[in-house]
């Protein structure tokens, strides 16, 4: 049982703002019942001033899919297009008190929707594909880069968190590897913000002495890179250190898995990186033979 | 409002019989032995034990060696498949089916990745299984063939004699989860091919954390609990005595019931899904009705999401499930369905109704008075609702 809110509840119940609008001025759709919810939003706008004097929704979908979508059209009610696009999918859910992680992405569908219907009220084509970029996750139709833009706009660091918000590798799980790549990316290029970081990275000390960082490294391997490695019945051993390049062997399920180089650097090396220096370096047994 | 729920949730737990819970009282009272003991105190508590095994054994045509008293319906299974897997080291290949519970299915995805080689039986649109299929995939190397008797989303019922005959033809052996099929339906074991049955308590009107595992007589199995010697040491642990003689109370019960689940409960159920089809448009039931269980029926209501409709129905007091994302925690809906091709777009609205022998008439008018008006309000918001 999801722990909802009682403004949740509420609009859930009691949904303000549903139903169908004759001829309205914009039109915005979002999801499909293929993904488990759906929206359609239509608004009325005062041309003289670009104020939506009215907004109507349509939604398919769970408890949290109502709520978010009857919160959002109360929201925006009175705004100018200009306000309503600077909504931001966290206002909704603040709006109703908070939503269950989980139901995260009920709150970036109702952003979504208001997007796409002011987009249709300025007459601008959204061609899903080729402007929203590369598909992502198949199950959920989920770009890279609307990936980017959540990851930034609610400071989401794990791929679990994107889940949570986009649905992106909630299905087969094909691309979760995919979105830790471009989760690596983003806060690699941007900067995180600032409380993030201390919450997100332990203490990483500026110098380490050599002893220092052999145990930080046996420490990551044991704390986060084993337990990982474990539940898709692999394993791994340090093999040797030399300066900052370590040498690793993958055992078990992972050592004959066709993307094992790809999971010593993409995975092994990035969280050596993250816990341990920047410049650490992460090679196969194999190359220490040279 | 706990005493005002209408409980048609029987598939996920059962209300504890008021016969069982008199059952147990002495037991977590003054009745504290532990059986294992000398002197006569706790000693007595293992006739007791053996009453409760022979209840059971009763129930499923068993001789009371053959019951294994465990913690749940997921140990029974886990301890089927793990048995027969390291008593017989050198088959690596298992068969089992699409749709079976998390308890059997994540075990083989474990499985898996530990280097053994599974099969999956694909199940058709009413949810039956294809003995050809079997046929096909059962090699020399196959350890162990896992299918559920009956399933817990469509309440299903598979021809689990002529699987067996196919298992027992290529010298494998036979585990059968019966946990939903247990107390609902005649199980004979004396003139069966199963080599291992499953049966969880709660969902016969015991109460949770008591199982049992059927080994037939001669069956080679290693124990999965290790440590003392009780159930002659076939399962470790000190006996859960409350549970284990409130368990062999709901056989007894359950022994004495399964004519009124065939009649009465089935009548019921009949009569709520024939109303809901004929007074709700767009709506259809999953699961083939030529042979299903007597308490069940799972049905889809097209343009609208199950957890909201459970959310409306929790208003009225009304408990039921759904097989939709939402209400599972996942993204996707239930595996049962999706294997059975059901469009996700229906497998999203889809509601299990699941009756017992403590549901009323009553209580089906109160769900079929109040369920139109649910179902109307939500496809007033859904944008995939057909215009008139």
């Amino acid at each position: 049982m999801w722990s909802y809110t009682d403004k949740v509840l509420d609009h859930f119940h009691n949904p303000r703002n549903y139903g169908e609008m004759e001829n309205p001025d914009a039109t915005g759709e979002v999801g499909s019942m293929a993904c488990g919810d759906a929206l359609r939003l239509t608004l009325k706008i005062d041309k003289s001033n670009n104020k939506i004097i009215d907004a109507k929704f349509q939604t398919f979908g769970c408890g949290s899919a109502i709520a978010s979508s009857s919160a959002m059209t109360e929201i925006i009610k009175g705004m100018t297009l200009d306000e309503a696009m600077k909504l931001t999918n966290a206002e909704i859910s603040k709006f109703l008190g908070g939503l269950p992680p989980e139901k995260m992405h009920c709150s970036v569908m109702g952003k979504e929707a208001l997007e796409a219907a002011i987009a249709n009220y300025r007459g601008i084509k959204i061609e899903k594909e080729e402007e929203e970029g590369r598909l992502v996750c198949r199950c959920f139709g989920v770009t890279e880069d609307k990936i980017r833009k959540l990851a930034l706009e609610n400071n989401l660091h794990d791929v679990q968190d994107i889940t949570n918000y986009t649905k992106a590798g909630g299905g087969c799980g094909a691309c979760l590897q995919d979105i830790q790549d471009i989760l690596n990316d983003v806060w690699k290029t941007k900067k995180a913000p600032v409380e993030a970081v201390s919450e997100k990275t332990p203490d990483k000390p500026k110098k380490l002495t050599t002893v220092q960082k052999v145990k930080l490294i046996e420490e990551t391997l044991e704390k986060v890179i084993r337990p990982s490695l474990n539940q898709d019945g692999g394993d791994i051993d340090l093999v040797d250190i030399d300066g900052n390049k370590v040498y690793v062997k993958l055992r078990g399920m992972c050592s004959h898995c066709p993307s094992s180089s790809f999971t010593i650097k993409s995975f092994v090396e990035t969280k050596l990186k993250e816990f341990v220096s920047n410049d650490i370096e992460v090679f196969p047994e194999e190359q220490t033979n040279d | 409002m706990i005493n005002k729920a209408i409980y048609v949730d029987n598939n996920a737990t059962t209300p504890i019989a008021p016969e069982v819970y008199q059952e147990m009282i002495p037991y977590l009272t003054e009745l504290y032995g532990n059986p294992s003991s000398i002197h006569t105190f706790g000693g007595q508590l293992a006739s007791k034990i053996d009453e409760a095994r022979q209840k059971i054994a009763n129930l499923i045509g068993a001789l009371p060696t053959e019951i294994v008293f465990t913690s749940c319906g997921t140990e029974s299974d886990n301890a089927a498949i793990m048995g027969i897997l390291s008593s017989n080291p050198s088959k690596k290949h298992i068969i089992t089916t699409k749709v079976e519970h998390p308890a059997i299915l994540n075990l083989c995805q474990t499985l898996e990745k530990n280097g053994y080689d599974v099969t999956y039986l694909s199940v058709d649109r009413k949810g039956y299984l294809n003995p050809d299929e079997l046929q096909k995939a059962i090699r020399p190397d196959t350890a162990i063939v896992s299918v559920m008797y009956a399933n817990n989303e469509t309440g299903v019922i598979f021809p689990i004699e002529e699987i067996g005959k196919i298992v027992k033809s290529k010298g494998s052996m036979f585990h059968v989860d019966a946990v939903q099929a247990a107390g609902k339906i005649p199980i004979n074991l004396s003139k069966s091919s199963i080599d291992l049955l499953s049966i969880s308590g709660h969902k016969l009107h015991a109460p949770k954390g008591v199982g049992i595992l059927y080994i037939r007589r001669g069956t080679m199995i290693r124990p999965f609990v290790i440590g003392g010697h009780q159930e002659r040491g076939r399962r470790a642990g000190t006996e859960n005595v409350a549970s284990i003689c409130a368990l062999g109370k709901a056989a007894e019960l359950a022994c004495a019931n399964i004519t009124e689940e065939n009649t009465r409960v089935k009548k019921m159920r009949d009569r709520l899904e024939k109303n809901i089809l004929e007074n709700i448009g767009y709506t259809f039931v999953n699961g083939g009705s030529e042979s299903r269980l007597p308490n069940t029926t799972n049905i889809s209501f097209e343009f609208i999401e199950g957890e909201s409709i459970l959310l409306l129905l929790d208003k009225f007091g009304i408990c039921a499930s759904s097989g939709s994302a939402c209400t599972s925690g996942s993204l996707q809906p239930s595996h049962v369905l999706r294997a059975m091709g059901v469009p996700f777009t229906a497998a999203h609205g889809s509601i299990r109704f699941s009756l017992s022998r403590y549901n009323t008439e009553e209580q089906i008018d109160k769900i079929i008075e109040v369920l139109p008006g649910i179902i109307k309000k939500l496809r007033a918001i859904s944008p995939y609702t057909p215009k008139k």
